[in-house]
């Protein structure tokens, strides 16, 4: 089994290469990105079964042994997230080609799109697989530089002073992950994340308290948990549709699985963490609320994304097993829904030609189809039953009632975030799908990579955005096998032995 | 704005021009013949010391990324002597692919006789004339890196180098 471990970073980046290679023919780019986005998520389904069955899976690059060589350590929590994002990738993957084919022609090969996708989509796989520290600081790097070049090619002025903020605020924020891992390695002398497990717990408490916080700065940068949000509405607005809902639905959460990984493995706590807490309701509020000030569509759902990530951190401020393992299925939902509604804003600013709410209107009835891909995410992310985001918010509900009485005030706080989102977009709602139909807004660049207005649209990206709503719908109907896993993912994740063992071999 | 991509393919990445050839300079007002006959010279001998750097690499001072560097500077030193002129009849994208995925078939090579990826071995070959030569595998992975290094920097040349000469030109500027 062990052999597969590295299949899903290096097919992304052997497909990447060959599109580079054969750029000339646009079919070839597109049949390499789909297979091997495909293959890759067939390997995350048999590594997911197979780490449900027996445990970490590791493989040690080179024949190196930890932790002097680089592991790569599949376990349940990082198959699930594997497996939800490389659906969704692949997803992004076929809508983006069939605007482009909609919008360009079939002639449209390029250099840049289709390696640099791939890029991501293999600095995702790492950053989720790597056992090391180091080596998810490359992850990062592979992932983000791709996403500089996503953000920016191929767009006027306005995107690219957007993306300048994107770009500026992630090179900051590897700088301090890169101080961080020095520092790391200067006090325990090793970055293999299961030895650091070991070696982390006899530092002095303050240089613990120190290395915590760098590397909650850093993910808190690059997963934009208020205060260090900022950025994210700013920038993710701006990118073509296809683009946004690949970073929406995967780059945050990314991040937020190396917070996680990072603080339940390296600095367990034995009660709730209050900062978290305090971050996590900062951040519910703080998004839900710039959510509501919105006209623009994209930056609403921008402002959601982060409010969402509130939910996440709050079932990290829990920390134990039952909040853990809400906080890894509500990751699995959150990808699955942000990325869907993105593509859903792309297919109404297709249509609308304009992202301003106020200047949209009637669109239930000129394309009803377009109202039900809304309608179901929309239910989703505002945690409504049946859906998936019931699902993973009772999870997240159930962990914090049974822990103490700060953590169960906050719940408050998660029931009236969900109210105001639903809120949020009910207000969309309105504005988009009732009223009176009005005149698409004519493009304002026409030059750039998004055409807007046009109202052409194909099949396939219709069905590119409803296979996301499968999936979503899918995590719903299998909620009660889903919520075990990642209650046994969770209970691992605070034992933090199975992972140590599985790495470093029997005896620590 | 026209983006490079509202060309067709084949055009705007199609290398305009030959080789750099000593003799071939067109920027007859700004040639310096001191630094294009030192060039002449020095272009095949640094590029003889990166093989160098590459082949040594395992077991001293060198390898892939270095070797590729030492390389494209000897392209840029071209590119200087020759000016926006010296584009060359590779397409830098290409050999970038190219290095990348030798490194990664070498990378996955091993998997096929059961080692785990990215696993070494020696490899001794009698060569004639040189005689008994004794490396490791990963001097294919090396090969890529090499391959990659030297399209990147070639990319560069011709992005922020010929590229913004280009658009000076056009935009009807001088280069100073």
């Amino acid at each position: 089994m062990s052999y597969l471990l590295p299949l899903p970073v290096l097919l992304p980046m052997l497909g990447a290469a060959i599109s580079i290679v054969g750029s000339r023919s646009a079919t070839l780019q597109r049949v390499i990105g789909v297979v091997v986005l495909a293959a890759v998520a067939a390997l995350a389904g048999v590594l997911l079964v197979a780490t449900d069955r027996q445990g970490p899976i590791v493989t040690e690059l080179g024949g190196w042994p930890a932790p002097v060589g680089i592991a790569l350590v599949a376990d349940r929590l990082s198959a699930l997230l594997l497996l939800v994002s490389t659906l969704v990738t692949l997803a992004v993957l076929v809508y983006a080609i069939d605007q482009r084919i909609t919008d360009l022609g079939r002639a449209t090969a390029s250099t840049t799109f289709h390696p640099m996708y791939l890029m991501l989509c293999a600095g995702v796989s790492l950053a989720y697989l790597t056992g090391d520290l180091f080596t998810l600081f490359v992850a990062f790097e592979l992932m983000l530089t791709a996403s500089y070049v996503l953000i920016t090619r191929r767009t006027g002025a306005n995107r690219i002073r957007a993306g300048m903020t994107y770009v500026t605020v992630s090179l900051l924020s590897s700088l301090l992950f890169l101080t961080a891992v020095a520092m790391v390695y200067a006090a325990t002398g090793t970055v293999n994340l299961a030895d650091l497990a070991g070696r982390v717990g006899e530092l002095p408490p303050g240089l613990q308290t120190v290395l915590g916080m760098m590397l909650l700065v850093v993910f808190g940068i690059k997963a934009a948990i208020v205060p260090m949000h900022f950025w994210l509405p700013d920038s993710y607005p701006n990118a073509p549709g296809p683009v946004a809902a690949l970073f929406a639905g995967l780059l945050t959460k990314v991040s937020f699985y190396a917070l996680l990984r990072t603080q339940t493995l390296l600095f367990p706590r034995e009660e709730p963490w209050t900062l978290m807490l305090v971050l996590s309701v900062a951040t519910m509020l703080v998004g839900v609320l710039g959510a509501l000030a919105q006209n623009d569509l994209n930056r609403l759902l921008s402002f959601l994304l982060v409010s969402h990530i509130g939910f996440l951190l709050y079932g990290l401020a829990v920390f134990d097993a039952a909040g853990v393992s809400g906080a890894a299925l509500y990751a699995a939902h959150h990808i699955t829904v942000l990325a869907t509604l993105f593509l859903v804003s792309g297919l109404i600013t297709r249509r609308s030609g304009t992202v301003a709410l106020d200047r949209m209107g009637g669109l239930l009835r000129t394309s009803p189809g377009l109202a039900i891909l809304f309608a179901i995410p929309a239910l989703t992310l505002a945690g409504v039953p049946p859906t998936a985001g019931f699902v993973a918010k009772l999870a997240l509900l159930q962990a914090g009632a049974g822990s103490g009485p700060a953590e169960q005030a906050v719940a408050g706080v998660v029931v009236l975030a969900s109210l105001l989102t639903l809120y949020a977009l009910v207000r969309v709602w309105v504005r988009v799908f009732w009223g009176e139909p009005q005149a698409p807004v004519p493009d304002v660049d026409p030059a750039d990579e998004v055409l807007v207005g046009t109202a052409r649209t194909s099949v396939p990206m219709y069905a590119a955005t409803a296979g996301l709503i499968v999936v979503s719908l899918a995590i719903a109907a299998f909620a009660g096998p889903l919520a075990g896993m990642t209650e046994r993912a969770g209970v691992d994740l605070l034992d933090r032995e199975p992972y140590r063992v599985a790495v470093l071999g029997e005896a620590p | 704005m026209t983006a490079p991509e509202d060309k067709p393919f084949e055009e705007w990445d199609r290398p305009r021009q030959g080789w750099m050839l000593s003799g071939d300079c067109r920027g007859h007002r700004q040639r310096t013949l001191l630094l294009e006959m030192t060039t002449r010279a020095l272009f095949p001998t640094v590029l003889v010391f990166s093989l160098y750097l590459l082949l040594v690499g395992h077991y001293g001072p060198g390898g892939g990324f270095a070797a590729g560097l030492v390389a494209g500077l000897a392209f840029v030193l071209r590119y200087i002597a020759g000016g926006s002129d010296a584009a060359v009849r590779l397409r830098p994208p290409v050999l970038i692919g190219l290095g990348l995925t030798v490194a990664l078939l070498t990378a996955l090579a091993p998997t096929v006789v059961g080692a785990p990826v990215l696993a070494t071995t020696k490899l001794a070959l009698d060569v004639p004339l040189i005689g008994h030569v004794e490396t490791q595998t990963s001097v294919f992975l090396d090969v890529g890196v090499y391959l990659l290094i030297v399209g990147v920097v070639l990319d560069l040349l011709r992005s922020l180098g010929a590229g913004i000469e280009r658009d000076m030109r056009e935009a009807g500027e001088t280069p100073s």
